[in-house]
């Protein structure tokens, strides 16, 4: 199921949270809204969830107009950065609670339910509390009892920001599995933007309430719209006019043209990766990204006085 | 859900403010001022003033011994605390006058020394009940507060050399103040109030041992407009402190809010 | 201060004012068993006991509902004014009993605003109608002020939940909202119960304490004391009912506190 996006406004007194926001998800994709705190990304997805009322604007759902429904009638599913577990039922419980609520026949319940459980990995936790489980398994519940009553559309509102580093890296792996089977349209908010190039087919861009570019994750890194764009995803450096990654800057060790004159203060050394921490002439503070094998063969050390020119650089009118 | 609001709470009050102004201003004022009343309601704030004062040291330094001290049966004692709340005030009455009344044990002549415990027609009755009935209210105010109060602060102060009196006064004393505040105000408007646990014990002698409240129970049946006057100021009392506690919640949030 | 020497003020202060009083009470019970079983078996005692107990049955019904309905306003409501509710919660807790036995007489008495109802007939006052509000008048805080903090920590997210997984208003709140704060109502129920059962001044001045029929077991209490010409016996046979009842009480508080009661 398709969802359509169309001019929403929302205002919280004087703030506005979104500004005539219009973005296309396509059917069967996963797309993710990508931006920092305040850019209206999560009041965006609870719009289309109908947990918020747009001021001005529509949402479409499979062509059809949802605006004025409740979230009891959009057949979304939704996750929680908290997980919103149902504290005092147990883990079936939980999943099966959209089931119990359409009043399917006890077995069909549980069947599904046990099949969901093998589908998140928690089996034979069925009849614990929410309470007895780890933040990572709480979230899998939720994606169960989410995907439970067959969602047109599955949203999750920084699913994994309350987790930690690694459970995090895991479960963005497996919500990118978990999608290659089921094919469920859906919207995933992050302000992480590894997390959004590893996982989205696609990715909106937000800032300030308003999309600033929407493209696959490569388009939005190397053809990236407006400096805000290229800032926030990736690094880049700004040279005057020009933007530039860390990845393109060049280091010689002799002068040569356009290059500008700077010392290594620091070697960062990140297994294969290296960075190289500079200082300018005027203060300023660079940071290269090379291999370790570059950095062998120049040879370089702490100290040093290299040169440093760009090899591509990005400029927005 | 207003209405029933309005129909149990409101309207009551209102009825009996209303009835107050029956005999005008100047009827209200001669109620007020009579003798009897104005011996009354000085002796309820009084001896109510003095027994929140004294729950408000000892309260606290129970709290603190509940909060940081150890010893066996310290759960027991935490549960008694409560017993004043769950406890019929007229029995309150009751089991005081058990200890402090006509038939007390404590009665000891040594020579020409004699100590008797019997309080029963005295204020010291009066002061002992509220002391009873107050009891849980700052107790169980400041506890919570106590709990909360990071004791790496008192750890810090002791460290740059304060003393642990010092310490107590200027470093935990502001934290758990507003707890005691509003246990305090809590406490003084039941005090204000009581009834159940001193008509039995104090006797209710008129200018001596009568407080407002009983003075108001026995007038309601001869002169309902005058009772109502002396209710109003009760009333008073009691919505300004209710007020104070308000205002008190606000500012505290409001430090808290930052 | 040493920690020896607060514990023994502590526990001083609590043996004269608490502790030493309840034992004496106990003692004193049990001089005279006779005496108080005899008192707490009359008829007229029964019937105390019957009364207090149906009119605290009606009043935590009726403020249990109210408590439940009032913290969702308070703290989900959107009706201005709320704030307002919060502090009259708290009136009946600052008010003394005599006013609210007082308030009752002004709007019900012959004289009173609803007047019509006690010359008509219609017994308010010196009969249950009027123990009974009361009694709801001086309980009416307890459960909401238990419900509040909890609801309030729960937040709204789990009701969110369920909405998008197609629950209706009435579902969210059954399946949801209402198990999520069961324990503080339960513990709203019992200080209700307590303070139901415990009331004494505005009774007195609103049932007319006819006994075997308006009077209630605090008001027969003081009865017992006013007219026992030297027996004390029913006074503290009766007393000590209510205050096992009110240990009771106490030790259910307990059990119930790390259930998430708000202390």
């Amino acid at each position: 199921m398709s969802i359509s996006i169309r001019h929403i406004t929302k205002r919280f007194d004087d703030f506005v949270a979104l500004d005539d926001v219009s973005v296309d998800v396509g059917k069967g994709s996963l797309t993710a809204l990508l931006g920092p705190s305040g850019s209206g990304k999560s009041t965006l997805l609870r719009i289309v969830a109908g947990l918020e009322a747009a001021d001005h604007g529509a949402v479409f759902i499979d062509g059809q107009d949802v605006t004025a429904r409740p979230p009891q009638k959009r057949g979304v599913g939704f996750v929680f950065q908290h997980y919103a577990a149902f504290k005092h039922m147990t883990v079936h419980d939980n999943i099966a609670f959209g089931l119990a609520i359409r009043k399917r026949p006890k077995a069909e319940i549980a069947e599904r339910v046990n099949q969901l459980l093998r589908l998140v990995q928690l089996e034979g936790l069925a009849k614990r509390y929410p309470s007895q489980l780890s933040g990572g398994q709480r979230q899998r519940m939720g994606l169960a009892r989410a995907l439970a009553i067959d969602p047109a559309v599955l949203l999750l509102d920084e699913p994994f920001g309350a987790l930690d580093a690694r459970v995090r890296a895991e479960l963005r792996d497996w919500l990118r599995r978990l999608h290659d089977e089921t094919h469920t349209t859906t919207v995933i908010v992050t302000h992480d933007q590894e997390e959004a190039m590893e996982v989205a087919d696609q990715v909106a861009v937000m800032s300030e309430g308003q999309i600033e570019q929407v493209g696959s994750p490569r388009e939005v890194y190397e053809q990236p719209a407006n400096a805000f764009v290229m800032t926030f995803v990736g690094q880049a450096h700004r040279l005057g006019d020009t933007f530039v990654r860390p990845h393109d800057l060049e280091v010689t060790l002799e002068p040569n043209g356009s290059t500008r004159e700077v010392m290594i203060d620091r070697i960062v050394h990140f297994g294969f990766d290296v960075r190289l921490d500079l200082v300018g002439g005027d203060g300023e503070r660079l940071s290269v990204q090379t291999t370790r094998d570059q950095a062998e063969l120049l040879e370089l050390v702490s100290g040093q006085i290299v040169y440093v020119r760009p090899m591509r650089a990005t400029t927005f009118s | 859900m207003t209405t029933f609001l309005l129909v149990v709470v409101v309207l009551p009050i209102a009825a009996v403010i209303s009835k107050s102004t029956g005999k005008g201003w100047s009827g209200f004022w001669e109620v007020v001022s009579s003798p009897q009343a104005v011996a009354a309601l000085k002796l309820t704030l009084v001896i109510s003033t003095l027994a929140v004062l004294t729950t408000a040291v000892f309260g606290t330094v129970i709290a603190w011994v509940l909060v940081r001290d150890e010893f066996r049966g310290k759960s027991v004692v935490n549960a008694i605390i409560d017993l004043p709340f769950a406890l019929p005030t007229i029995v309150a009455g009751l089991v005081i006058m058990a200890l402090y009344g006509p038939r007390t044990p404590l009665d000891v002549t040594i020579g020409s020394f004699h100590f008797d415990a019997d309080v029963t027609f005295t204020r010291g009755a009066i002061y002992v009940a509220l002391l009873f009935v107050t009891l849980p209210f700052v107790v169980r105010t400041v506890q919570p507060v106590l709990i909360e109060l990071d004791q790496e602060l008192e750890d810090a102060a002791k460290s740059l050399g304060a003393g642990s009196f010092t310490t107590f006064r200027r470093i935990v004393l502001p934290g758990i103040l507003p707890g005691i505040l509003s246990g305090v105000a809590m406490a003084f408007a039941r005090a204000v109030g009581e009834i159940g646990a001193i008509v039995l014990i104090a006797g209710n002698l008129p200018f001596k041992t009568e407080v407002a409240s009983i003075h108001l129970f026995y007038r309601i049946e001869q002169d309902p407009e005058g009772s109502a006057a002396i209710a109003v100021v009760l009333l008073v009392i009691s919505f300004s402190v209710l007020l104070g506690i308000g205002a008190l919640r606000w500012l505290v949030t409001r430090h808290e809010r930052g | 201060m040493g920690r020896l020497s607060l514990r023994f003020v502590a526990l001083g202060y609590l043996t004269l004012i608490l502790i030493g009083p309840l034992a004496m009470m106990v003692w004193r019970t049990a001089e005279d068993l006779d005496g108080a079983w005899t008192a707490i078996t009359h008829p007229d005692t029964v019937a105390a006991f019957a009364l207090t107990l149906k009119v605290a049955a009606i009043a935590v019904s009726v403020n249990t509902v109210f408590g439940i309905v009032c913290a969702l306003v308070i703290v989900r409501g959107n009706i201005p004014g709320r704030g307002l509710l919060n502090a009259f919660i708290d009136l009946p807790l600052a008010l003394s009993p005599v006013i609210v036995g007082f308030s009752l007489i002004a709007l019900y008495g012959v004289n009173g605003w609803f007047g019509w109802f006690q010359r008509n007939g219609f017994e308010i006052l010196f009969a249950t109608p009027g123990i009974v509000l009361a009694t709801i008048f001086v309980t009416l805080p307890f459960v909401a002020r238990e419900v509040v903090p909890t609801l309030r920590e729960i937040g709204t997210e789990q009701e969110q939940a369920a909405q998008t997984l197609g629950a209706s208003g009435w579902q969210t709140f059954w399946r949801i909202t209402l198990p999520s704060i069961r324990w503080a109502v339960v513990y709203g129920v019992v200080l209700t119960t307590a303070r139901a059962i415990g009331e004494f001044g505005a009774v007195a001045l609103v049932s007319g304490n006819i006994a075997g029929q308006t009077q209630t077991a605090t008001l027969r209490v003081e009865d017992a004391y006013q007219f026992a010409y030297g027996n004390y016996a029913p006074a503290y046979g009766i007393s000590f009912v209510l205050a096992a009842t009110a240990i009771l009480i106490l030790v259910l508080m307990i059990v119930l506190q790390p259930k998430g009661a708000r202390r």
